[in-house]
């Protein structure tokens, strides 16, 4: 399985053109693959740029495949219509568990989220760089949550909201900013940390793996697999949910019921 | 210390520094270890309240895990991104 998994990975890096041979050295930062100059600023186009491309092109492939077949679909249900039922309900019942039952509506916003967060952490195991690996990402994923939470907050609560600063003591207005300030980057730096923590760990693992002398190479079948199982199908899902559930908790927070 | 390499002085400290950034590791371990068993025994106390203990609990061990994200940021800064070392005059 371990010398599978290499083979995969070699195979993805040529049918996408670059390499990612693994017995190359530990490479952290994303390579930038493209310079671009439009109008005197320099756009770079990183791997990152590229392989959130993909999944997003993949993720509106399926998304408007199933989208087509919605039509034949029927009060009982079979074949993939149970597939889709079963996501969609988890995601309408987590939702309504962590807000409620009047902000259920937040739950088309955050299965995209979802989706999105997923897919890119589970892209390491096919050989791609996890896009969620790059602070830039989480944080523009954070961005949005940071704007629900204060638009929200805004909306319901009007003038309670400005006033929720002042509280409990006018004297601690800047602390209650600095504490809404250390939200987004908390969440951002909490994904960011545990997929790059898990992709240096694996790298590190190929590197050492590469390196062994021949009668210890029996270790390369099987142990990257049981590596790849924990730091990106375990962590990955469970740093998904863990997104999710705080950003939903989070707007739950400031709206003013 | 004539003759010494300050590029090399200061990656040298720059990697102690992030093996001391890594101390951060023990709180969240504690932290988390402490939750799973609060967890573990309210389970046991009421199981059918399982789902809501477990979903409460990732909630908690991913805040308490922050500091320990924090640490490692630092290291992998240090370890990477090191902004020290172009600091180093001439």
């Amino acid at each position: 399985m371990g010398l599978h998994l290499l083979e995969v990975k070699s195979l993805v890096g040529h049918l996408i053109g670059w390499n990612t041979d693994p017995s190359s050295d530990l490479d952290v930062e994303s390579r930038i693959i493209e310079k671009l100059h439009i109008g005197g600023i320099e756009i770079w186009i990183s791997e990152t740029v590229v392989n959130t491309w993909i999944i997003m092109a993949a993720l509106i492939l399926i998304a408007l495949i199933f989208r087509i077949k919605m039509k034949n679909y029927k009060y009982k249900p079979e074949g993939s219509q149970n597939v889709i039922e079963l996501i969609i309900e988890f995601m309408d019942s987590f939702v309504k568990s962590a807000m409620s039952e009047k902000y259920a509506y937040f739950g088309n916003w955050f299965f995209g989220v979802f989706a999105l967060i997923l897919v890119s952490n589970l892209s390491g195991l096919l050989g791609f760089r996890p896009p969620t690996a790059d602070l830039c990402t989480t944080a523009a994923i954070t961005l949005t949550t940071f704007v629900l939470i204060h638009f929200m907050g805004i909306w319901t609560g009007k003038g309670s909201y400005f006033k929720g600063y002042l509280e409990p003591i006018p004297v601690l207005l800047p602390i209650n900013i600095i504490s809404e300030l250390a939200t987004p980057i908390s969440l951002s730096f909490r994904l960011f940390g545990n997929i790059l923590g898990g992709m240096i760990i694996m790298g590190m693992v190929y590197m050492a793996l590469g390196n062994l002398p021949s009668i210890l190479k029996i270790f390369n079948i099987g142990v990257p697999a049981a590596l790849h199982l924990y730091f990106d199908v375990f962590a990955g899902c469970i740093q998904t949910v863990i997104f999710v559930m705080l950003s939903m908790t989070f707007i739950k927070d400031k709206i003013a019921d | 210390m004539e003759g010494l390499d300050p590029r090399a002085f200061v990656l040298g400290c720059s990697a102690i520094g992030a093996g001391l950034a890594m101390i951060a590791g023990i709180g969240p371990g504690i932290g988390q270890g402490f939750a799973a068993g609060k967890g573990a025994e309210a389970v046991g106390r009421q199981p059918e309240a399982r789902g809501t203990i477990t979903s409460t609990m990732l909630l908690g061990c991913a805040v308490a895990e922050s500091t320990g994200i924090y640490g490692l940021v630092v290291a992998m800064i240090l370890l990477f991104a090191n902004p020290l070392v172009g600091k180093i005059a001439g």
